[in-house]
């Protein structure tokens, strides 16, 4: 970005709540089906037929609300916004307009080592509107009302953001809070999370904002950064070649990576929202929100610190560790299970742990090495049965054939040696067979001392003891 | 047997005097005589005499309600699966619902027979009848007069003894001011009491389901069966059921009838003020006390009515775009021209208007002036009433203006027909329970209506001030000539 002027980000996301059932129908909300099966009388907005509120939506934006520390409306009101499209059964969609559900709130994210906070303006229910499907049908297009109806918060910031990092980390701040707390599966690619970004620039140190152009749909972390920048560089070259930026609505390109006009505000639909005369105002009494407190998981942030304080991790460890409910949860069952050091559980969790995981494309609730598993070989490494190195062997063989950390070694022979006259008895014939290192290390090379132990380790295929190799030898060479 | 009321039939069938195929029978060859009427949209012999048997075994098993065998006929405003659901309009021709609405289901439960369905104004917007898709229907008491509207094939089908009851709604007065026109008992709940489940909806927040029959003993009846909580209506009210005939036998001795004065002024036909002051004063021979109270804010209920009642059917009727169901035009060249050209050919031109007036009323600008200032209005509105019934019980009064007005004589101009609902709107738009009770003749021998209101949750009072009425006088008892 040109060094004398500022961006300016506001982005407006949509997240599908996880219910099992539509906002305003008992139809499944489950992605993948084939079209129109799941489109009852009332998604299918047939004569004669009402919505009625599904209080689990209700549930998942008081969750929100609490969550990123926003007023949750005591009273708000779903109103319609009317327009006409094929997929749009009704004619309207039923959403908040004056009054919505969750009311400020802030998230706060972490670029380049700083904390920033972003504010939020609002969050409020929707419903999600069908599909047109345009292609095989011939001249014609397909609608698939399944969608019509699922529930969706719609989150939206002030203008916050001053990069498209900051953008970028905010999207995955709050993508990762809402499936933490369960209230949205997260899948980008089935349009569960997306991003409308609402881009403007100014020169530096100017108060006014810019005009600005929302990009509309941005359904990956990567998409929302190409799509801001490509935006950025437009506006600025626009503006720096003597013309103005016109007030839009945008649609990013990925395959050109590039923003064109949807239409001008000039043509904006005037939507005439009015309260939905089917719905009574959604009345949210103090009782209901203590109860959803009462029923929050721990947010991020709180076990961020408490792992720090509690487990007496670094920071760069408790972060990692709380980067989703899966992982946290399975750290701590693990600490518990093995009842030692956390940061060796920690080195453990973010290192094989997670390294296969990603390998696996697995979240850890799924891992085939559970925590009570992994603390069952932390154990064995604690109490000198086997060494670190042997410990990575067991591991791999628990991921891929399962059974417990004791059974592994002892079917495979992997006990570390700790009888002092067997490594002894090692340790004479390493030094027999190796007059030329030996030589060495008299002669002042500390270096081949190194070599003396790994010849002994590998002698005992990794099973002897390193603490006892290392003083035996050190004995035998001084004596 | 045709000219009993609902209790009477009650009473035949439980008696086994008669059989529900033999009632059925007897009202679906009255129906075929009196074809010119054109009350019913669709019937479905097989159907009927089918649900007739089906009662006939109910009863035979000793499961029979006090309704089971009695005929209805249902407005076509409501959904039926074993009937074509039309509205009365182009865009709706032939459409077949996939499930009942709930006062259909809920009197079917009961084991009320279906003879078909009713005419109706177009989507329920009309004070004549004259809007729907399907032709005038004629008024049994004089065949140049309007039947009144919107609910017109219900009142005539009642009237005309068609049917022993039919189903109405009533948006601004579409119970009250036909029953009244026809001569007949009709009556709309408080809001929220009758599902609006399978309504084909006009304007929400003031649709509400109700009965027309002979007499109010008889709705009382039919809305022990027909009312209650639904969980498919967010609008619903939850309480529990009750029963709608306990105040049949309450004297009206000491009951306090609120007259409001804006009801007797200006505008108000001789005929119809003389038929009503009768009725009034029939009332304070049987011990009642008659107060005059004042509604000021009741002249503004047609202009917050025109307002916030096509605004919401504006949003309503989005849904007859041609995509799913209903009318589609046979050419156009792309979407938005299939949308366009659907509905310009789907729809009927009083509809149109009041999407036109929605549309505006809601536009951005336009909003706060008009949809949001009627709703304060309104507001005003149902608080006069709350400090009128610390006066009074029930409100009575005039249900229209005049007796029932001649074809095409209002049909030019549409405001002059707005203006039928002058005295019906101001409880619509509170929600309030109200009725329009036969009270004797007016000009051309066309009958008159008295309009009972009472405070929300009070139709089983109102049904019995309406019920001591209907015991001293016979006006309800009354039939057109030549349909015996």
């Amino acid at each position: 970005m040109r060094a004398d002027w500022e961006v300016v980000i506001g982005l407006e996301t949509h997240a599908q709540l996880a219910t099992k059932s539509k906002i305003f129908s008992g139809s499944s909300t489950r992605f993948g089906a084939l079209p129109n099966v799941q489109a009852s009388a009332i998604d299918l907005a047939l004569p004669g037929v009402l919505p009625v509120l599904n209080a689990g939506a209700v549930e998942c934006a008081i969750k929100f609300g609490l969550a990123v520390g926003a007023k949750v409306a005591e009273r708000s009101i779903f109103a319609r916004k009317n327009y006409f499209y094929p997929d749009l059964p009704k004619g309207y969609q039923i959403s908040q307009y004056e009054i919505p559900v969750v009311q400020g709130g802030s998230v706060t994210i972490h670029v380049d080592g700083v904390d920033k906070t972003v504010q939020l303006t609002r969050a409020h229910l929707e419903e999600d509107a069908g599909k047109s499907l345009h292609e095989d049908y011939h001249g014609m297009s397909g609608i698939d009302l399944n969608r019509a109806g699922t529930p969706l918060l719609e989150i939206v910031t002030e203008p916050d953001m001053r990069s498209s990092a900051e953008a970028v980390a905010y999207a995955k701040a709050l993508h990762s809070l809402v499936v933490w707390l369960g209230i949205c599966d997260g899948n980008m690619q089935e349009g569960s999370f997306r991003c409308d970004a609402n881009v403007s620039v100014r020169p530096k140190g100017r108060k006014e904002f810019g005009t600005r152009c929302e990009i509309k749909n941005l359904n990956s972390f990567r998409f929302l950064e190409q799509a801001i920048e490509h935006e950025i560089t437009r506006q600025i070259d626009l503006i720096e070649d003597g013309g103005r930026v016109v007030q839009e609505t945008r649609l990013y390109d990925p395959d050109r990576n590039e923003t064109r006009s949807m239409r001008s505000k000039e043509d904006a639909m005037d939507y005439r929202y009015f309260p939905d005369p089917d719905l009574l105002p959604l009345e949210i009494t103090a009782d209901a929100v203590a109860r959803v407190r009462a029923g929050m998981p721990e947010l991020p942030q709180a076990m961020r610190a408490r792992f720090e304080a509690q487990y007496g991790l670094p920071a760069y460890d408790a972060a990692t560790l709380t980067a989703s409910r899966g992982l946290a949860g399975y750290f701590e069952a693990a600490v518990a299970a093995f009842g030692g050091d956390a940061k060796l559980v920690s080195n453990w969790v973010m290192g094989d742990l997670l390294g296969r995981l990603h390998e696996a494309d697995l979240g850890a609730d799924a891992a085939p090495v559970t925590p009570a598993m992994l603390g069952g070989l932390l154990k064995r490494i604690a109490d000198g049965t086997i060494s670190g190195k042997i410990a990575k062997e067991v591991f791999a063989t628990l991921w891929v054939e399962g059974g417990s950390a004791d059974t592994v070694i002892e079917a495979k022979g992997l006990r570390q040696i700790s009888d002092s006259g067997a490594i002894e008895k090692i340790v004479d014939e390493v030094l027999a067979a190796n007059p030329k290192s030996v030589e060495e290390f008299r002669a002042g090379k500390d270096k081949a001392f190194n070599a003396l132990v790994g010849q002994a380790m590998k002698a005992s295929r990794g099973k002897a003891n390193p603490t006892q190799v290392n003083e035996i030898l050190k004995r035998k060479l001084a004596g | 047997m045709f000219e009993k009321s609902v209790a009477e039939l009650s009473r035949a069938l439980g008696s086994g005097e008669v059989s529900a195929v033999e009632l059925a029978q007897l009202f679906l060859a009255r129906i075929e005589r009196f074809r010119a009427f054109n009350a019913f949209l669709d019937m479905r012999p097989e159907v009927t005499l089918a649900q007739a048997r089906a009662a006939d075994r109910m009863r035979a098993e000793g499961r029979a309600t006090p309704l089971t065998g009695v005929p209805v006929a249902h407005k076509d405003i409501f959904v039926t699966r074993d009937f074509a659901s039309t509205a009365a309009s182009k865009m709706l021709a032939g459409y077949m619902s996939p499930f009942d609405a709930a006062v259909v289901e809920n009197m079917a439960r009961a084991g009320m027979v279906t003879l078909g369905k009713v005419n109706c104004d177009e989507f329920a917007m009309g004070s004549s009848n004259e809007n729907s898709a399907y032709g005038n229907v004629a008024n049994p008491w004089n065949p140049g007069a309007v039947p009144g509207g919107s609910s017109g094939g219900s009142a005539t089908a009642v009237a005309a003894r068609l049917a022993p009851a039919a189903t109405a709604t009533d948006t601004g007065g579409s119970i009250r001011e036909p029953a009244a026109f026809s001569g007949i008992t009709g009556i709309k709940p408080t809001y929220g009491r009758a599902s609006r489940w399978g309504m084909i909806a006009f304007a929400s927040s003031l649709d509400q389901a109700g009965i027309m029959t002979q007499s109010a003993e008889d709705a009382a009846l039919i809305f022990n069966a027909m009312l209650g909580f639904d969980p498919r209506d967010s609008t619903s009210i939850e309480r529990a059921s009750e029963d709608y005939t306990r105040d049949l036998a309450m004297p009206v001795k000491g009951l306090r009838i609120g007259m409001p004065k804006e009801f007797f002024g200006k505008g108000l036909k001789p005929d119809v003020e003389a038929a009503v002051r009768a009725a009034l004063a029939e009332y304070e021979r049987m011990g009642a006390h008659l107060v005059e109270i004042s509604l000021p804010n009741a002249e503004l209920g047609i202009p917050v009515y025109y307002v916030i009642a096509p605004a919401e059917c504006s949003s309503n009727l989005s849904r007859f775009d041609g995509v799913r169901y209903g009318h589609r035009a046979s050419e156009y060249r792309d979407l938005a021209d299939m949308i366009k050209k659907s509905r310009a050919e789907g729809f009927g031109p009083e509809p149109k208007r009041r999407i036109l007036i929605g549309t505006y009323v809601l536009s951005h600008g336009y909003y706060d002036a008009y949809y949001l200032q009627a709703q304060k209005v309104r507001r005003l509105i149902a608080d006069e009433f709350q400090r009128a019934f610390r006066e009074c019980d029930v409100i009575a009064g005039p249900v229209t203006t005049s007796v029932a007005f001649g074809f095409g004589e209002k049909a030019a101009d549409p405001v002059e027909m707005y203006l039928s609902d002058l005295y019906t709107i101001p409880g619509s738009l509170a929600g309030l329970p109200g009725m329009s009770i036969p009270c004797g003749f007016g000009d051309r021998g066309l009958p008159v209506g008295l309009q009972l209101t009472a405070n929300y949750f009070e139709e089983a009072r109102l049904l019995g001030v309406a019920h001591r009425y209907q015991q001293a006088t016979d006006w309800h008892r009354r039939m057109p000539g030549g349909i015996a």
